[in-house]
């Protein structure tokens, strides 16, 4: 019987698995160094951009998937995929030439790109498949010197500081999905906070694929000069497809002196049905360091979409007394797998490290928390503090830590916490006795569970992602 | 308002209650009482719709609806509580978002608006000082390192809360200290009036004392064998329930 409720908890289904009938611009299926000349000349880019994606694609050649992550991850055939698929109104503009189906696809999605409409106090980059649609406010952003746009425009506008920091922390020899991202990538964000500036309002990316067979492939460069403060948000969806999606991002994040950034994610590609038909693959390397000292980041992820999910926010402590945060809730459901992290490295002084990660499984689905966190010979009283909580609904799924420390200085304090718990039935009986359904009481529970996490993200999107765990979930307690 | 007929009810293929016939009108106050393992805790279960339990056979209406055909949160918004006598723990769900949530379920149910902040805050605060409770328990998590006496507590405060019209209080007095359970009983029959009813389960005289019963039934294997006024209740805790046991295989 607690299958019966289990079962009734998790069969909701993905609200956001519309397309849009929109044309689109898509380059043929196949992968060498004609379609990365392509990619280049269909952007434009200048010279070095070319060469830097000609030396990543020549290495990815020599490299494999890796093999080590706790996922059963089907052959990829990387030749039957399309590199670039582009709404054919391209490019950024002013707002009455965006296509109005692409206002309303994001309309729908609940971003709105009308400044006036626009959710106050948050910028948005919208991205739909390979380009950059739309990013608002800009200009206010501007007269604070803020650079908020797309990774494109920035190429163009920004060379020097593109050249500067891109691949300064996530090199293009990383890992395989780092260096295929080098070579194919098409757009993303770039924001730069100038010296001793408070960004005014939060900044968004929201990413969206729509066209299909094809595989999306972003990168978001954020330098926070010193002194400076950013808080920024990233989305994603996409439509319904039987076919499986390939989702390789790179984000790099780069902290200076006394600066603090906060990148909070609410990751939700399409997680593939029920009975574990398509969905997306979403591999992705995320990684910033804090290079000047007293500098501060924090990753704050929820993650309820995907077929798969690999993925590690980690961060590069350098600056002495800097600090970093790894806030998680991973959601997996019905055939999902996710094998997702952290990697705190520490090698300045008195460096501070916290990860704290909530994994929930239900339906026959695999949650991993993998994380690790390294101190250097110089880190003198480096401390981290790592807390990792599964919570089982049903038992039919799995949830599996994989912890690694190495500590190479005697001063560090390290610290590892695992928990893992049930929704009982008796928890959902008792909500039901007072008039709560059992959909209703899962969600209380795993928003309890949640609440630490869920407390990290900005206000409009807390909500927002507390209504997605309970919908993620539906169809799964008992 | 309740009229059980003829209940019987399995858990995991055993039979537990083997014909159990029970009526109870508004405005009274019914104890049941029985020897350990004698199946009332398993009535409660059956009764608040408790899906570990199947019914084989017989038949429950409550206010004229069959109630055996709601599902558990129905039958609470229906007015049925349950005051259990083992409450479980919900770590993380704060009391305060956990009676909302419940509130505001009974009033959907019920066709009305969720209630406003203000109107929740003073009834918490209403409820809280007719048990006497801790503010310190409601700004928990429900019933999370409650000891046993402030759960038991912590059901009469939810019972207060959403105020039903059938409450099934099952060992409320166990885990009370003295003064516990003088406050809470006194808590339940502030609550009581002409249009609610009761049924304790209890094993000691001491409860009804404070709480007063209009009849005492004696449950064993399954069944209703005997029914008295509260004077039974004095009879058993003088003389055990051999001679109750001996009556009915006589
Ligand atoms: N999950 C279960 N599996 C098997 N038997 C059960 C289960 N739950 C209850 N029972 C049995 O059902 C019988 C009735 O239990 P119940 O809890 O209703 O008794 P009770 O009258 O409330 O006793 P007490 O006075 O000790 O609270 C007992 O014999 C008990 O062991
Ligand atoms: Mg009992």
């Amino acid at each position: 019987m607690a299958e019966n409720i289990l079962h009734e908890v998790t069969q909701a289904d993905y609200k956001y698995g519309f397309t849009t009938d929109i044309e689109t611009d898509i380059i043929p299926i196949g992968l060498n160094e004609d379609v990365v000349r392509l990619i280049s000349a269909k952007k434009k880019e200048p010279e070095w951009m070319l060469e830097y994606r000609l030396k990543a694609f020549r290495h990815w050649l020599t490299m494999k998937m890796p093999e080590w992550a706790h996922l059963k991850i089907p052959e990829i055939n990387y030749q039957s995929i399309s590199y670039y698929a582009a709404p054919r109104t391209n490019g950024p503009k002013s707002l009455d030439e965006v296509d109005p189906e692409l206002l309303k696809t994001f309309n729908k999605l609940g971003i709105p790109l009308e400044e006036q409409m626009a959710l106050s106090g948050i910028a948005v980059d919208a991205v739909m498949d390979s380009v950059s649609v739309k990013t608002t406010f800009k200009e206010t952003l501007a007269e604070k010197g803020i650079i908020f746009c797309s990774f494109s425009e920035a190429v163009e506008h920004h060379p020097d500081l593109i050249q500067k920091y891109m691949a300064s922390v996530v090199p293009i020899t990383d890992n395989f999905f780092a260096a295929l991202n080098s070579a194919v990538f098409s757009d993303g964000s770039f924001v730069y906070i100038p010296k001793g500036v408070r960004c005014p309002m939060e900044l968004s990316t929201y990413f969206r694929i729509n066209a299909i067979n094809t595989g999306q492939f972003e990168r978001t460069l954020i330098v926070a000069d010193e002194d400076s403060y950013v808080s920024y948000l990233e989305g994603c969806t996409a439509p319904t497809r039987d076919e499986n999606q390939l989702h390789a991002a790179i984000v790099e994040i780069i902290v200076m002196k006394n600066a603090e950034v906060k990148y909070s994610t609410v990751q939700n590609w399409y997680p593939g049905d029920k009975e574990g038909k398509g969905g997306v693959y979403n591999f992705v390397t995320k990684r910033g360091i804090c290079k000047g000292e007293n500098s501060k980041l924090s990753w704050t992820q929820v993650e309820t979409g995907s077929a798969i999910t690999w993925k590690y926010p980690s961060c590069i402590l350098q600056g002495d007394n800097s600090s970093a945060e790894f806030y998680s809730v991973a959601v997996t459901n019905h055939h999902q797998q996710a094998d997702t992290g952290t990697k705190m490295i520490h090698l300045g002084k008195n460096t501070r490290s916290h990860i704290l990660s909530k994994g929930i499984s239900a339906g026959v689905s695999n949650n991993s928390y993998r994380g690790l966190v390294r101190v250097g010979v110089n880190a003198e009283n480096a401390r981290n503090y790592s807390q990792c909580d599964s919570l089982l609904l049903g038992d039919k799924c799995g949830a599996h830590t994989f912890p690694y420390m190495e500590v190479n200085n005697e001063t560090a304090i390290v610290e590892h916490e695992a928990t893992t718990s049930k929704i009982s039935e008796d928890q959902i009986f008792y909500c039901n006795q007072r008039g709560i359904s059992t959909e209703d009481a899962v969600g209380l529970i795993v928003n309890g569970y949640a609440k630490e996490v869920l407390n990290k993200l900005p206000m409009e999107f807390a909500v927002e992602a507390q209504k997605l765990l309970q919908i993620t979930l539906e169809g799964s307690v008992g | 308002m309740l009229q059980i007929k003829n209940l019987h009810a399995n858990i995991n293929g055993k039979e537990i209650l083997k014909g159990l016939t029970l009526t109870v009108k508004p405005g009274e106050i019914h104890a049941i009482m029985g020897p350990n393992g004698a199946g009332k805790s398993t009535l409660a279960s059956v009764l608040t719709g408790n899906p570990a339990f199947e019914v084989t056979h017989g038949s429950v209406s409550f206010h004229g609806k069959d109630l055996l055909e709601l599902a558990p949160e129905q039958r609470a918004n229906e007015g049925i509580f349950l005051s259990f006598q083992y409450p479980v723990e919900i770590p993380g769900v704060s009391m305060v978002n956990f009676m909302r949530t419940a509130i505001n379920e009974q009033r959907k149910y019920r066709n009305q608006d969720p209630i406003s902040a203000t109107d929740f805050l003073r009834l918490m605060r209403e409820k809280k000082e007719l048990v006497e409770m801790d503010n310190k328990l409601t700004s928990r998590s429900v019933n999370e390192g409650f000891s046993g006496g402030e759960k038991k507590r912590n059901e009469i405060f939810q019972m207060a809360m959403l105020n039903p019209s059938l409450s099934i209080l099952d060992e409320t007095d166990s885990g009370l200290d003295i003064d516990a359970l003088r406050i809470v009983a006194n808590g339940v029959n502030k609550l009581k009036n002409a249009d609610n009813a009761t049924i304790v389960i209890t094993h000691y005289q001491r409860l009804l004392d404070y709480i007063v019963p209009d009849f005492v039934h004696v449950l064993y294997d399954g069944r209703i064998v005997k029914t008295g006024d509260k004077n039974l209740a004095l009879e058993l805790e003088d003389k055990g329930y051999d001679w109750i046991k001996q009556e009915v295989e006589a």
